[in-house]
């Protein structure tokens, strides 16, 4: 309880705040600049998301596996690691939980069947990561490229296996599967939005980083092998063993996002063109939340808010929804360059500090 | 042999791209500032060079309206880069964060444009771009004299800045700072080498060299900008820069071998022995090469030692 008090206690929360503001103000301004009206749009963009029960639902749907990549890119974040891979690992989760879910369906109950497919997304998933830690940690490979290349892996392969094992004829997607994470007594309190256990899973693996990392023995030691290897390994500690697990841990939360999608969303896995980029939704996620649990999810529930809501803008008011992205792009880019928050705050906390005297 | 030449002309086309985008990568990169942003840059490039490209074929400027386009690209590629090292420089925000932002600043801004010109349009109306140029006698040459030879202008251009480029960075003064100070920077700092205007100089080349590549894509082979022109080439120029270890010469090498992994995409599926095999596993095998080649010969990357770390005098 300390802990949560100190957050909120530092001025830590006000530049993410300044910064969201600050954020919203670039949107509004590109849009005065393209003759639109930002306050018709940033309305029409709420109004989307609050406006009827299905609509709350489905960005609930939609923040769940923003959740997820976002944990999984600020878990190798804190390890010192820049996971690119998110997407493939999702891509990898999604198809270990159809494959389960579709060729285990008639034999398994389904109270065994549903947990054994979500644990072998992210067991799937932490594996497939584990290959660039495990390559990182006794190659030396940089993680950035072994990511990249294994995305692509992932996407081939899944389709793959989709086209082969699990095709519905005459279709470029599978079966539908079986087996669901939908939460069917909510789904019809908001109106059939698509809402499934995933968003749970994805809450309860928040609070497993922020535990493991603050306040296990390991999490202490993957932090610091996150801040400086160096003086880890200095001190005894197992650098390469670290990287494999903290990609592992990172992989396992980016498959359950792909289990998430596909028993909890659309109960089939499609054959990709493309990867669908829910990775790189994560990166922002990540960032966005300064790479802590707590703010991951705070920032996949405004990440999810705004893309969601972005829809509704070019209903609304007009706007070109891809005008969300820019300000996504300022947000995370005032947080980074704290500096210019900072300067923009100089006068108010100068005359705070007055007061304080007098 | 005359689908050999054939193969080698497409792989030099989609390498083309990657070539310009690697070589930014390396400026920025060699200066000291990690560049994730490659993949927004080369969108702005694209962009660019789709608008730019456009009015001036709607001007009548006929064969030079695609270097319009280009020089397009470069500008708003530097000014795409700006943002990235005012972030990471002056203001020592996390480079990888800035990296990141440009990329969703690119793809947000470019596609919120391109509808308020083209009325709501996703995609920008279809440009002519470059013809291909076959050089006098050298295109005669059987194999070589098709597939290099007979390529499209910016195809020689990426070739021959390919040399340029080692030759600045490893032969001339400029070059020995760049590569300084994101070695060394405190060292090259107190030897006279102002490491602020030399990163900002690595991060701008980077995001003209980026736009380049971007450009390339949409006049030679898209012809429009949408929102999948680019996808994940930048991210496979980062991987060539670091599979060449930030060496222009080894990224040249990396980014024709990811060019070949989409060239072959085309040309496997004409041989009858290629229907045994998944189409999937073909699209695999430049990807797990890559992997593969990484494990047993290139090794430990050194990337240049002082990556990704804000330059602070203060604790020189």
């Amino acid at each position: 309880m300390s802990r949560f008090k100190k957050i909120f206690a530092t001025d830590s929360y006000i530049v993410p705040l300044v910064a969201i503001v600050m954020g919203f103000l670039v949107g509004a301004i590109v849009m005065l600049v393209g003759g639109y009206d930002p306050i018709a749009a940033y309305s029409a963009l709420f109004k989307r998301v609050f406006g009827s029960p299905y609509d709350f639902g489905e960005a609930i749907r939609e923040m769940t596996p923003l959740m997820f990549t976002g944990l999984a890119v600020a878990f190798a974040f804190r390890s010192g690691m820049f996971n690119i891979g998110a997407d493939g690992q999702v891509l990898i989760g999604m198809t270990a939980a159809s494959v389960v879910g579709i060729k285990f369906a008639g034999t398994l109950p389904s109270f065994v069947l549903v947990p054994l497919a979500v644990i072998m997304a992210g067991v799937c998933g932490g594996l497939w990561a584990g290959i660039a830690g495990y390559l990182k940690a006794k190659r030396g490979i940089n993680e950035v490229i072994t990511t990249i290349m294994l995305n692509w892996i992932a996407l081939f392969l899944s389709n793959y296996i989709v086209r082969t094992f699990l095709l519905l004829s005459g279709q470029n997607r599978s079966e539908d599967i079986p087996a669901s994470l939908s939460m069917t007594f909510l789904n019809s309190v908001f109106d059939n939005a698509r809402l499934h256990w995933g968003t749970a899973i994805a809450l309860a693996a928040a609070v497993f980083f922020y535990v493991y990392l603050w306040k296990t023995k390991q999490g202490y030691e993957m932090r610091a092998v996150g801040l400086n290897p160096h003086a880890a390994e200095y001190a005894g500690m197992n650098v390469g063993r670290n990287v494999i697990k903290a990609m592992f841990i990172s992989g396992v939360f980016a498959g359950l996002a792909g289990a998430g999608e596909v028993l909890g969303v659309f109960h089939y896995q499609s054959v990709f063109a493309a990867s669908p980029g829910y990775g790189f939704d994560g990166i922002a996620v990540a960032l966005l939340g300064l790479t802590h649990p707590l703010g991951v999810v705070l920032a996949a529930i405004l990440y999810g808010t705004l893309t969601y809501g972005s829809a509704g803008m070019s209903f609304g008011a007009d706007v070109p929804p891809e005008l969300i992205r820019i300000v996504i792009g300022s947000i995370i880019f005032f947080i980074a360059a704290q500096g210019i928050v900072r300067w923009v705050l100089k006068p108010f906390y100068f005359k705070r500090k007055k007061e304080k005297v007098l | 042999m005359e689908v050999l030449g054939q193969l080698l002309n497409t792989t030099l086309v989609f390498s083309t791209a990657l070539i310009f985008a690697a070589l930014g990568g390396i400026f920025s990169e060699r200066s000291g500032i990690v560049n994730i942003g490659l993949e927004g840059l080369m969108m702005f490039g694209a962009f660019a060079a789709a608008v730019g490209g456009y009015y001036a074929q709607d001007a009548g400027m006929g064969a030079w309206a695609p270097w319009i386009g280009v020089l397009c690209a470069m500008a708003v590629g530097v000014l795409g880069a700006l943002i990235h090292a005012v972030a990471s420089i002056t203001f020592k925000a996390d480079q990888t964060i800035s990296g990141t932002v440009i990329n969703f600043l690119a793809a947000g801004s470019t596609l919120y444009v391109v509808k308020l010109i083209f009325e709501g349009a996703g995609e920008t109306p279809l440009l002519d771009g470059f013809n291909k140029v076959p050089i006098p006698g050298l295109s005669k040459i059987p194999v070589i004299g098709e597939g290099i030879f007979n390529s499209y202008p910016t195809t020689y251009l990426a070739m021959i800045l390919v040399v340029v480029i080692y030759f600045i960075l490893f032969k001339t003064p400029f070059g020995l700072r760049l590569r300084a100070v994101g070695e060394h920077p405190s060292a090259a700092d107190t030897l006279g080498v102002n490491v602020k205007r030399m990163r900002y100089i690595g991060v701008m080349l980077s995001g003209m060299l980026a736009g380049i590549g971007g450009a390339t894509i949409t006049l030679t082979t898209t012809g429009t900008f949408s929102h999948n022109t680019i996808s994940g080439q930048g991210f496979i120029a980062i991987a060539a820069m670091i599979f060449g270890k930030w060496n222009p010469l080894g990224a040249f090498g990396a980014a024709v071998f990811f060019g070949l992994s989409q060239a072959i995409r085309n040309y496997v599926q004409l041989f009858e022995w290629s229907k045994n095999i998944p189409q999937e596993f073909i699209f695999m095998i430049p990807y797990v090469l890559t992997i593969i080649v990484l494990v047993s010969a290139v090794g430990r990357s050194s990337a240049p030692k002082a990556l990704g770390e804000p330059y602070d005098p203060s604790k020189r």
